[in-house]
């Protein structure tokens, strides 16, 4: 009852559909961004997605695409400026998310003033505030991300294990590397709505990071890590129902908990798991 | 190992009698299915990492390329790849450029640029192999499967397939490698650096099996750290300092002239750099 009594409600109905898929796409993407050690990028697109979010709700274009189009200028944006300059990426990165950050929410401020739009919203997800037409565009990034992953599967695989080695075969690895940018950008896109830019970052990286406490193969952590993903979001919205809690913090928790458990208790490199088993020889 | 210390032993030593010449009566006959390497100049940021280099390989040999730190020695096969843009030069394999036909090119990375805590097994390496031959969006084939197993079973690692590959030691984790490079059934086989923290277990195992290569017509060219006693093993010495020291047989390329010019040059640079 305690479960289900919610979802007479349209908007919870809607809230668990989204929490669904961003808990899915989100481990899945996160586990290429944690294996390449880009989870700093992650962090840096997902900041910059603000400013094209609301340049687009000023055009009265759809705010994901606005928000795509300016994650994506940011990758390159980051790129451009290491390969063209001495500034490393980690600076490069850092320069150019603050900038879009500072620009995004100045424009949203100015924005809001006037519109029903609030900028909480983005920054720290409204996963109970989804409507019908953010449901679909959240499907359809989803496919697309999904789609790309299973086809492309055993060659980014290749790729991300062994950069040197799979371009030495032929295998096109600039365009390996600039989609998995695209994947990521429209991973953070779908999940602006649940978790918010600032907090996205978790839901990429921590479930990816706890599978991979517990699986030894890439296909295992993305799998277990989607659903870590799934369960954390769907609890922290039940929270965020029932307590009044917002969304995208609550989400984070749960997803943050069940790292640590997996820190702990993980069956092979668990830290009381390693204790206990260096206690055994003495017993 | 000091560079130097080579100098210091005769030079004949380390010249095998039972060198055998076999390289050149192939090289007659199928002259066209060699790597030609014409002119390859690269540089690194604004350092000339390599000059002018250009060197012949007939199929069927076993290339050893030597040097001093800094040589150039992976910037060398990095560049013949086309990982990484070269000023100048052309690179042909059967008289078309080699990057033009990388599906038939294996190459193995020095074991320190890959990170181990992948989350792979021992399987999941030897299948890349065969990511190029099975093409997008196919399964792996039964008969792809069979390859990898195969190739897994020739450097002794078939009970491991299913562990992680974090979990071997450096020798076990350098045949994975090997299997995965023999998985790709190439023509051109590149190694940098395999010998580097590898038991001798798998020492033995990987110059059986760049003989079998050899001897099968393949061309196998291997980067080494030092130069150590396997020097023997090689058919055919390619010396670097930057600039191709010498391209040939070892009585060809290990001589006091060249030896000097390769590691002693270095050492009075340093020299000159105090002064």
């Amino acid at each position: 009852m305690f479960l289900l009594e919610p979802l007479q409600y349209g908007f919870m109905q809607r809230s668990l559909l989204v929490a669904v898929i961003v808990g899915i796409i989100c481990a899945v993407v996160g586990s290429y961004l944690m294996v390449r050690r880009m989870a700093l990028l992650g962090d840096a697109i997902s900041h910059s997605l603000l400013p094209g979010l609301a340049i687009a709700f000023i055009l009265g274009v759809n705010i994901y695409v606005g928000a795509f189009v300016a994650g994506v200028l940011s990758a390159v944006l980051i790129g451009w400026i290491h390969t063209r300059s001495p500034i490393k990426e980690d600076a490069a990165m850092g320069i150019v998310f603050s900038a879009f950050f500072a620009l995004g929410i100045t424009l949203i401020t100015i924005v809001q003033k006037t519109n029903k739009i609030d900028l909480n919203h983005f920054l720290f997800g409204n996963i109970l505030g989804v409507t019908v037409s953010e449901v679909r565009d959240t499907a359809i990034i989803a496919a697309i991300v999904l789609l790309a992953v299973v086809l492309l599967y055993k060659e980014l695989l290749f790729y991300c294990f062994d950069p040197m080695g799979s371009q030495a075969t032929g295998l096109p690895v600039h365009w390996f590397n600039a989609g998995l940018m695209i994947l990521v950008a429209l991973t953070v896109v779908a999940s602006m709505k649940a978790v918010g830019v600032i907090l996205v970052l978790s839901l990429l990286i921590t479930p990816a990071s706890a599978a991979y406490l517990l699986v030894p193969r890439l296909h295992q952590v993305m799998l277990v890590g989607s659903g870590i993903g799934v369960f954390s979001s769907i609890s922290g919205m039940y929270l965020s129902y029932y307590y009044n809690l917002p969304s995208g913090p609550a989400i984070v928790m749960v997803v943050s908990g069940i790292f640590f458990l997996a820190l702990l208790f993980s069956p092979t490199c668990g830290l009381l798991t390693q204790f206990k088993q260096a206690l055994k020889p003495d017993a | 190992m000091n560079p130097l210390a080579f100098l210091h032993q005769p030079i004949d030593s380390s010249v095998s009698p039972s060198f055998r010449s076999s390289g050149e009566s192939i090289a007659l006959h199928r002259v066209n299915g060699s790597i030609v390497v014409n002119h390859l100049t690269v540089n690194y940021r604004s350092v000339q990492a390599l000059k002018n280099v250009s060197f012949t390989v007939q199929p069927g040999t076993l290339v050893g390329i030597f040097g001093p730190n800094g040589a150039g020695k992976s910037t060398l096969v990095k560049a013949m790849l086309g990982l990484i843009p070269s000023v100048t030069g052309s690179v042909l394999y059967q008289n078309r450029p080699l990057v033009e036909q990388l599906e038939r090119t294996a190459y193995v990375p020095q074991r320190s640029h890959i990170d181990w805590s992948f989350p792979a097994t021992v399987w999941d390496v030897v299948l890349m192999g065969r990511v190029r031959k099975s093409g997008y969006f196919h399964r792996f084939s039964a008969s792809s499967r069979r390859i990898a197993a195969n190739a897994l079973e020739r450097v002794g690692m078939m009970e491991y397939r299913d562990r992680r590959i974090g979990e071997l030691s450096g020798g076990q984790q350098q045949r994975v490698f090997l299997a995965r490079s023999l998985a790709q059934e190439a023509d051109v086989f590149i190694f940098d650096e395999p010998f580097v923290g590898v038991d001798q277990k798998t020492e033995d195992v990987l110059f059986r099996i760049f003989r079998e290569l050899a001897q099968a017509g393949k061309i196998v060219m291997v980067v080494n750290h030092d130069l150590g006693e396997s020097i023997t093993h090689f058919d055919h010495l390619i010396l670097l300092n930057r600039d191709l020291i010498a391209s040939g047989n070892r009585t060809q390329v290990l001589t006091l002239e060249n030896m000097t010019r390769a590691y002693g040059g270095h050492v009075r640079f340093f020299g000159n750099q105090v002064a």
